[in-house]
Formats: C-alpha cells, structure tokens, sequence
C-alpha cells in the first residue's frame, strides 16, 4: 500500500484541469499495452501463413512455417501480461468456470483457448506430422524422443494419411482465419465497447485493431527472416521478400486509411470529448502519436518502400530498406497500443483534465518485466527452431 | 447371423455412449464444488440479510441530491471514509464533492482538493465569480450498470433492491469495470487489491439505517430512500423539484438524482 501512495503522490502535481479524484491511479499500464502488441503478432503472423495454404502466394513458402511457429511462441506469452497485471492472479481461473456471459473480458478464455487447441497446435501438428514421423525414424537420443512424442506416436505416413494431413492443414487454416479475426478483434472489442471512453469507443476498433496487427505479424517474419537466414548461413530469397514487403505494404496501406478515417470521422462528429481529445493529441500524445505511429511508423516505412518499389534500386539496398522499414513498423505499431491503452487513460472522464502516468522501472508493471515478457517468446521461438526446424531442407520430401 | 452384429453394434453404442456421459459428468464435477460454493455464499447472504427483518424484494433504493442545499463542508466524505473503512489517502473516494466555479469571462473552475474532505477554502483569485456551487458525487447505482455488464467473472452485481455491489473475495482485480464506469466511482482499492465503490452502505441499509452521507449531511442536501414507494421521501424530493441526472447520452439510467443540476456539472 505505502508504496502505491508513493507512486501516486507527485502525480497529483503533473494533473492539469480537473479529473475526478479516483482518476489519479492509471489502472491499465505497460502490460496491459503488451498484450494487444503480442496477441496482434500473432493473428499478423498467422494470416501471413494462411496466404500459403488457402490463396497459394508460393513465393512467400519459405516463410509459412517460421510464421506458424512465431505465432505459436507469441501466442503461448499473450495471457502472462494480463496474469501480471491483476489484483489477484490466482483467482484468474474463474474466468473459465463463472464466466459472465455479458462481458466481453469474459470470453477472453474461450478465445484463446480455441485459437492455440482448435486451430494452431492443430495446424502445425498436421503439416509438420510427416516429417516428425520421419525424423523420429531417424534420430537418436533424446531428439528421437521428443519428435516420437510430439507427433503423438503416430507412425502412418501413407499416401492416404499425408494426403488427409493435407486436407487437414487446409481445412485448419480456412477456420483460422475468421478465428485470427476473432483473436485480435476481440482484444479491440475489448476496447472498442467502452462507452465511457470516447477516446475507445468505436466501431472502427476491433477492424483498426486487426490492420495493424497484420501490419505488424508480416513485419515481424519478414525481420525474423531476415535475421534467421543469414545466422543459418544460407541466401535471402529476394523473391520471398519482395512479395513480404508488397503485402506489408499494402496492409499498411488499409491500416492507414482506416486511422484516416478514424481521425476525420471524430473531428467531423466533433462530439463533447473533442476538445479534451485535442488537447491529448497535440500534447501529452503528440510525441507517441504524431511522431511515433504516425510518422516514424507509418508514413516513412510507406515511403520507403513504395519508393524501393518505383525504382529498381539493387538487391542490397532492397534488403536495407525492407529490414529498416519492418523494424519502424515494429515501433509504430506498439506506439498505437501505448496510444490506445495508455492515451485513453490520460483524460479524464470528466473531459476537463488530463492525468499523467508514470512508468515504474521494476515491480510486475514496470519497464523490466515488460521487456522480459517481449523477449521471452523469442526464446521460446529458439527452442521451437530446435524442436521442429521450420526451414525448406528440414522437410522430407 | 445379422440380427446378432446389430445387436452387437448396439451394445458397443451403447457402451461408447456410457463413456462419453461418464466423462462429461467427471469434467462437469469440476466446477461442481465451485457452484455449490458460490451458492452456498449466496445462500448465507440472504440468511444475513434477511435475519435483519429486511426483504430485498420490497425495496428499490436511490439518493436524491439537492445541490442548491450542498455547503461543501466535506462531512460526507469524512463519514464515508470513516464508516467503510476507505484509505484515508487522496486517490480513493467512495463519495467526494466537486467545487464549480463560473466566472465571468465564461470560463468554469472545478475543483475537489482531497475530495473536499477538509472542505475547501477560498483563495485570492477568487474573483468575478458570476455564481459558484457544490456537487456532491457518488456511485450512481445505474439501472443499466456498464460496469456489472463487463465484470469478465461476476463479481460485482446489482442486487434485487437495486444497489450495485462488489464481491471482493471475488473481484480479480482486472479493473474493467473501473474502465466502465462513466462517473469515475470506482477504485481500487490498495490493500485488498480488488475494486471498491460506494454500497449505499448496504450493511447500514439493511438495518434500517441511513447511509453515512445522508445521516451526517448537517444541510440534508442528500436524500436517501425508495425510487418507486409513494411515501418516500425520496419520491417526494423527485416530486418536488426539477430533476437531472449525470451524463444521460450514457443511458446507465442512475439512481442518483440531482435537483438544480447545472449545465456546467459533469
């Protein structure tokens, strides 16, 4: 207690207007910004995947697998920053066994469980059944083992059972992909349903929420990739990357132009809130919104690569710009959460003040523990790369 | 010889069919002592509510507030904190009172230093008021409670009389409803870690008390009683004056209600 007095006492001096007292404590901090980064990665970075199974994009087939598995890594972190960020963690479990079937937090665990039971773990335990049954026949020690276990013991790689894995992955990515729309939209229903924020309440959320998180999962691969190859001493396939950047590109393109309309649609309403929403956006926000998402995360990574487009400029510089613009998107992307979830906390509901918030560095909610929980699912992506190598010559046939 | 695999098949049918309703009944027996928990809980509370003489189907409770009548002396926020226990720290108010300022110029000061708890004083730049008054502020125990609405578990809920409460031994502490609410009545609270908001003193209520504001209120400027029961003196209030009450375009259809309400409140 006396150290949440602590933290929130020299707040009381960063207030300008009038809030209502109990507004002083932002209750939705840093975590809860990491967790739509992180759920957004993974419905980006499954809907790059689906493009291979259900639209045949072949040129994109070296990324299908390292995709899945970035989904599946990222996916297995998203519920640790809300356990984090809860009163009381240990009663998190009553979410499954009393849901209130009229709040939309409720169905966070059907959700969620759906997504990594019914549709990802499904997904690559079908396309990957092959060569796990191969592999294991191969290998020894404690490879042999995990692969025979991981592949559930099955041993049928027949010409019928491979062609109903086929089947399988095809019919699993058809449902995957309205249930990547339910994961991430969800997370902006979450938001969006909030009728006392006018900063949140939109229908526009859950569909914003979605373009940007498939912006930021295409980014995402296309850095691990580019990343991973040159480690594994083998060569880029510019092809490959060409086709990364055309679909980020155009995602972002969509992402844009839903903001745009966002931003006009509010200040052509012009509703009670705009005055204190203006007040928001050209100050407190204006760094994380106008510099960051907008300008560092949107407009120049556009440029560049629409400019890289224009112009055939050689392979390299190709290569520069498609890195450098995935990894301002990276930014970008998690400045519009702080700016969702953070900028929506900054006013008050009075719409006569603005509040602040302050960052703790340790402690569950501060800086350290965020970073952890942002590296933590590429560790678990390293141990995935070992367990199941998701690279062309891995495969058996 | 076909007879006998049908009637075979139908014994295995009849197995599988035992097999998967035993496997239900186990996972089902999972939440089983969860229900009865929560019921059993349910159960004790009525038994207490009701060994008080009191029966929550009779009644539909709410607050009228006159603000013409509001001094700003505080005592309700004194009497609050003291009678639920509230951290007595500035950032956590079951009830508070908002100062408004309209000057001349048009501009409008609003101010609750410490939740006017030490009342408010005046200082220097206090000029050209053109008229200043006080708002005392509380839960508004909304019909349509957007907060009972988002609780991912149930743990705060509207009771048969009409009063939103919060189970704490329940509460996760997510904060969605402290997100909800339009009228900034919730916290949460520090020690326990679970969402807090005004009761109407549920426990005081019950008995056949008044809540703490209303019984300290040295102006009566707060009115406590039934929203529906002719003879109330809150009906009365309601019959009496003009009515307003905060942020209708929300339509959570509160249960407080404010006489001489100024445009300017928010």
């Amino acid at each position: 207690m006396d150290e949440i007095i602590k933290h929130l006492t020299p707040l009381l001096k960063e207030i300008t207007g009038y809030i209502y007292p109990n507004e002083i404590e932002l209750h939705w901090g840093l975590l809860v910004v990491v967790y739509p980064y992180v759920t957004g990665l993974v419905a980006g970075a499954f809907i790059l995947a689906s493009l291979v199974k259900v639209f045949n994009v072949k040129e994109v087939q070296p990324t299908y697998r390292i995709a899945m598995l970035t989904a599946l890594a990222f996916l297995l972190v998203a519920p640790l920053p809300l356990l984090a960020h809860l009163g009381h963690p240990v009663r998190s479990f009553e979410i499954f066994l009393t849901p209130n079937t009229a709040s939309a937090m409720a169905m966070f665990g059907f959700v969620y469980a759906w997504y990594l039971m019914a549709v990802l773990l499904l997904e690559i335990w079908f396309d990957y059944r092959r060569d796990l049954v191969a592999w294991a026949a191969q290998e020894k020690g404690w490879r042999k083992w995990i692969h025979k276990i991981v592949s559930l013991f099955s041993t049928d790689i027949s010409e019928r059972a491979l062609s109903f894995d086929k089947k399988a992955v095809k019919f699993v990515t058809v449902i995957g992909i309205p249930s990547a729309f339910l994961l991430h939209g969800y997370v902006g229903f979450i938001f969006g349903s909030v009728k006392a924020n006018p900063w949140w309440s939109s229908v526009l959320m859950p569909i914003v929420f979605l373009f940007s998180a498939i912006v930021s999962g295409i980014a995402l691969v296309l850095l691990i990739y580019m990343v991973v190859t040159p480690i594994r001493s083998k060569a880029i396939d510019i092809k490959c990357l060409d086709k990364l950047a055309s679909y980020l590109f155009y995602a972002m393109i969509v992402d844009f132009s839903l903001e745009t309309l966002d931003f006009i649609h509010r200040i052509y309403e012009s509703e009670e809130s705009i005055k204190i929403l203006a007040a928001l956006v050209s100050g407190k926000l204006f760094v994380s919104l106008i510099v960051i998402q907008l300008l560092i995360g949107m407009i120049v990574p556009l440029g560049a690569i629409a400019a890289v487009k224009l112009f055939r400029v050689p392979e390299e510089l190709r290569k520069l710009v498609y890195f450098v613009s995935a990894l301002l998107v990276q930014v970008g992307i998690f400045s519009t959460r702080w700016n969702v979830v953070v900028g929506g906390q900054l006013f008050s509901k009075s719409f006569a003040g603005l509040t602040a918030y302050k960052m703790t560095f340790f402690g569950l909610e501060g800086l350290l523990a965020s970073l952890g929980l942002l590296l933590l699912p590429l560790l678990i992506l390293y141990v995935l790369f070992t367990i199941l190598p998701p690279w062309e010559e891995a495969r058996t046939a | 010889m076909d007879n006998a695999k049908t009637q075979n098949n139908g014994e295995r049918n009849y197995e599988r069919r035992n097999f998967v309703k035993t496997l239900l009944f186990s996972f089902a027996s999972l939440l089983v002592p969860n229900l009865t928990g929560a019921q059993e809980k349910l159960k004790k509370a009525q038994a207490w509510i009701l060994g008080n003489g009191d029966n929550p189907e009779e009644h539909n409770w709410g607050m009228g507030v006159d603000i013409s009548k509001c001094i700003g002396c505080g005592r309700c926020v004194e009497a609050c904190k003291n009678e639920n226990g509230v951290p007595r720290e500035p950032f956590f108010f079951r009830t508070w009172v908002e100062r408004y300022r309209i000057l001349e110029d048009g501009e409008t000061l609003i101010d609750s230093p410490n939740g006017a708890m030490d009342s408010f004083t005046q200082d220097a730049s206090d000029k050209n008021v053109l008229r200043s008054f006080f708002v005392p502020k509380l839960c508004n125990h909304c019909d349509n409670p957007p907060c009972v609405q988002v609780c991912p578990v149930g743990a705060t809920f509207k009771t048969v009389d009409g009063v939103v409460l919060v189970d704490s031994e329940y509460c996760l502490g997510c904060r969605y409803c402290i997100q909800a609410c339009p009228y900034g009545a919730r916290f949460l609270d520090p020690v326990t870690r679970t969402a807090e908001k005004c009761t109407f003193c549920y426990h005081r209520v019950v008995k056949g008390l008044l809540p703490a504001c209303v019984e300290v209120c040295p102006t009566q400027a707060r009115i406590f009683g039934e929203v529906k029961k002719k003879s109330s003196p809150l009906m009365r209030f309601l019959r009496m004056n003009k009515i307003g009450i905060l942020k209708p375009s929300m339509n959570t259809e509160p249960k407080v209600f404010y006489a001489n309400l100024d445009k300017e409140v928010r």
